[in-house]
């Protein structure tokens, strides 16, 4: 059957038609999908979320030597959470195939830092392989974990954000037959001590020997001859930007992207008076093409930064003389007002933050929607570097600064979870005095609604135990512990007061379910009396998108506040903060679509 | 060889249910036996930010976004995200725009401001603009989420499909509940670009 897949839905049916028993990951975009996909789809396959990525490769690891094909999913930053795992594993090598989802972002859509991973296959030691569409992401799932078991290493298949989220058709397949396999105890092979490593890093090397002969031959590796003078060397989404501007070049296109094809790309480059690199981010294919005497350019054209995208190809073209002409817009762009993502209305987090900026207190922080904080118009955020920095960042902090100034470490559930349990643990042993508020909307949010440890479900569906966390953090040794709630912003503020002054570390945690997922809530909206309102602008300053300003102006010709009855979902903050009280609840509950 | 591409953007706010529209276009192409591509970011851009979602269609598509200037059609779930997308479209393509206003937060302080009147500045930059009152007519149809089968509606009747491929892709993709509304706000669609025939 042909069907219109996205790259991640894709890899998940490739894992399908390749048999996969067990596929686990954490969230992140762009790779999220990948999972959902094969819970809801592909039920055959045994899939979780596990708290972080670390475990999932373990988990992974896990099925691989117990028998079972296994797949494991994560964003590129995930990979550095897993990168122990990941360096010994690729020593060990695999009983039957274990592939890792490695989901680069160029462009940073969605992510702090854009890495590109192609350089953490070959730093391992371990091939991978990139796609340039969904068929290809789909084809090359199943290829990777062929050569996994040929070669016996891990396999990382790379995807970017554009691979991942752009759909294409898919000739979809059978599900292939696998012959029976199961647990081979061999500890010279699985047990790394250091007299097994050495020897299994012999055979890692001799390993890679293999696969550069491999990657010589393979046609994952292939040419496109159209006869020209011109020959473009590309990979990955930059493959398809390349042939839009200049379908008449001939190709290398790279599918096997660690070892490089080194001889079979020299003889293409002697084959062609010009020839050019189109690679995305890092000058990862021209630094080893350099290095083994084949000088061909390509970063003087084009940028390391960010994604590429046809008009940026083009341009490198331009410049290197191989196009005349480009195509760009035709009307010029408009200088507009940004839109930045921003808060919910009826966000749990808001009030946090709200009563932070209140305070003015040093807030170290993490990764999840409330990140969203350090934009306007609430801007009170102080740090954010990788999920679970927070709580690490604010003991340092306070170490130098001292008790008094105040530090407060802001941290989501599932990031907590994630890797902000050891950071509390270091707080406690460590007699740090920080205030950590743990925003707990019940749900892994910024990603799309994902379960998590604490959520008392599972990826696949099934209800399990939930962490509490204030009985974690007091198994931690956190002696004050306190839930509030986020939407009562005096309580809020009483609250943290209070912690903040208190010496030792302290846990306070916001007890509000997310507005979005998995439910959406609706309570009773709020509006405003027009006539009470004076224009003061405190509930424009909350930055929640369900208040605007009226077209109707006070006398000091200043904006009255409106609020959309569609979008408020009546949580009252706005209303709280109104000081002449122009904000009160709605008279009627009013129709909610 | 012909290989002649059609570009089409859509563009609106993070929340809007943009994803639907492009969905179920890309769907009707491939029924059509277009190769296809279809590109948007998801993330971020959920919270309330701008979505795009590009898509293409061809006998064969490379690239899954568009250059800048070759936009055949631009769809746009609300006023200003339109102006926001003036360097994709062509000078001759049109613009379907929904009289949605979406004002940010952002756009309420001093130093940003929402334009007065974002329909009337695009018409002065493009002959071909049709502006739709979608989220009035969504609301007498019934239900504001429609806004993606009535913008739908008015963009098809300026491309090749026939209408019974058009209905075969919604009944098959749209809920069932919701099939027989969705049709009639397509066949809206159709009768505000002055093409009523199914
Ligand atoms: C190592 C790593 N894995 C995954 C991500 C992607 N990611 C960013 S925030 C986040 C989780 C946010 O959930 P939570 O902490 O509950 O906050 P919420 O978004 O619900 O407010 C994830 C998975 C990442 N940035 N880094």
């Amino acid at each position: 059957m042909r069907r219109l897949l996205s790259g991640n839905e894709a890899v998940a049916r490739g894992a399908f038609e390749a048999g996969v028993k067990l596929a686990a990951g954490y969230p992140g975009t762009p790779s999220t999908e990948i999972l959902e996909t094969v819970a809801m789809e592909y039920r055959s396959i045994y899939s979780q979320w596990s708290p972080n990525e670390k475990v999932a490769f373990e988990v992974g690891i896990g099925a691989s030597l117990g028998g079972g094909r296994a797949l494991v999913t994560m964003k590129h930053v995930g990979l550095n959470v897993a990168a122990d795992p990941f360096m010994t594993f690729a020593y060990t090598g695999v009983n039957v195939g274990f592939v890792v989802i490695s989901a680069d972002d160029p462009e940073m859509h969605s992510s702090q830092n854009e890495q590109d991973n192609r350089f953490f296959a070959k730093f391992a030691q371990i091939p991978f392989l990139e796609p340039s569409d969904s068929q290809e992401s789909k084809d090359f799932t199943l290829k990777a974990f062929e050569i996994s078991e040929k070669f016996d290493t891990p396999v990382m298949l790379r995807m970017t954000t554009r691979i991942s989220h752009s759909k294409g058709i898919v000739e979809e397949g059978e599900p292939v037959t696998l012959p029976e396999s199961g647990f081979k105890r061999d500890m010279q092979k699985y047990v790394m001590i250091p007299a097994n490593a050495k020897k299994r890093h012999v055979v890692v090397g001799e390993r890679l020997e293999k696969l550069r002969q491999y990657s010589e031959e393979t046609d994952l590796n292939r040419i496109e001859n159209n006869g020209s003078s011109v020959g473009i060397i590309t990979g990955g989404i930059a493959y398809q930007y390349a042939k839009d501007v200049f379908p008449d070049a001939d190709y290398f296109k790279i599918g096997f992207g660690f070892p490089l094809p080194i001889e079979k790309i020299r003889k293409f480059v002697s084959a062609h008076k010009t020839n050019l690199i189109v690679e995305e981010l890092e000058p990862y294919y021209e630094e080893q093409l350099k290095a083994a005497g084949i000088n061909v350019d390509g970063k003087k054209y084009f940028s390391r930064l960010g994604e590429l995208s046809p008009y940026r190809v083009a341009q490198g073209l331009k410049e290197a003389g191989i196009i005349k002409e480009i195509v760009g817009a035709e009307i010029p762009p408009e200088e507009l007002f940004p839109r930045p993502p921003i808060l919910c209305p009826g966000c749990p987090h808001r009030g946090a933050f709200m009563a932070l900026k209140k305070l003015g207190v040093a807030v170290t922080g993490d990764i999840g929607c409330y990140t969203l904080s350090v934009l306007p118009p609430l801007e009170i955020m102080d740090t954010c570097i990788c999920m679970g920095a927070s709580i690490g960042n604010a003991i340092g902090m306070e170490k130098v600064r001292g008790h008094k100034k105040g530090v407060v470490a802001v941290i989501g559930d599932s990031t907590f979870l994630h890797s902000g349990i050891t950071g509390l643990l270091d707080a406690v042993y460590n007699k740090s005095n920080v205030t950590v508020i743990i925003l707990d909307n019940r749900i892994t949010a910024m990603t799309g609604g994902q379960q998590h440890p604490a959520t008392g479900h599972t990826l696949m569906g099934e209800k399990t135990r939930e962490v509490n966390f204030v009985e974690l953090a007091k198994a931690l040794g956190v002696e004050s512990v306190r839930e509030v709630d986020p939407y009562d912003y005096d309580g809020l503020l009483k609250v943290l007061k209070e912690e903040i002054a208190r010496p030792g570390p302290s846990v306070v945690i916001t007890n509000r379910a997310c507005v979005l997922m998995p439910k959406r809530i609706m309570d009773r909206p709020y509006v405003v009396i027009s006539e009470e309102c004076n224009g003061c602008s405190a509930c424009f300053r909350i930055g929640c998108p369900a208040i605007m300003p009226s077209k109707e102006l006070t006398k000091h010709n200043q904006p009255k506040a409106i609020i959309d009855p569609v979008l408020c979902t009546g949580c009252s903050l706005c209303a709280q903060v109104c000081q002449p009280e122009a904000i009160v609840l709605a008279p009627e509950p009013a129709g909610v679509k | 060889m012909e290989n002649k591409t059609t570009n089409i953007l859509i563009v609106g706010v993070g929340g809007q249910g943009v994803l639907l529209a492009s969905e179920l276009l890309s769907e009707t192409a491939m029924q059509a036996g277009y190769d296809v591509k279809k590109s948007e970011v998801h993330g971020m851009s959920q919270r309330g930010g701008v979505v795009t979602s590009h898509i293409k269609y061809a006998k064969k598509v490379y690239s899954p976004i568009i250059q800048y200037g070759q936009t055949d059609i631009l769809i746009s779930f609300e006023q200003a995200e339109a102006l926001r997308a003036v360097d994709w479209l062509k000078k001759e393509g049109l613009a379907v725009v929904s009289r949605t206003r979406l004002v940010p937060p952002i756009a309420t302080g001093k130093k940003f401001h929402y334009p007065d009147d974002p329909v009337a500045d695009l018409k002065k930059k493009f002959r071909r603009v049709i502006d739709v009152d979608a989220d009035a007519i969504a609301r007498e149809l019934g239900d504001s989420r429609l806004v993606n089968t009535l913008l739908l509606g008015v963009v098809s009747s300026s491309l090749e499909f026939d209408y019974a491929l058009w209905e075969t892709v919604i009944r098959n993709l749209v809920k069932a509940k919701f099939v027989d509304i969705n049709l009639k706000a397509f066949a809206r669609g159709r009768e505000l670009s002055g093409n009523g025939k199914k």
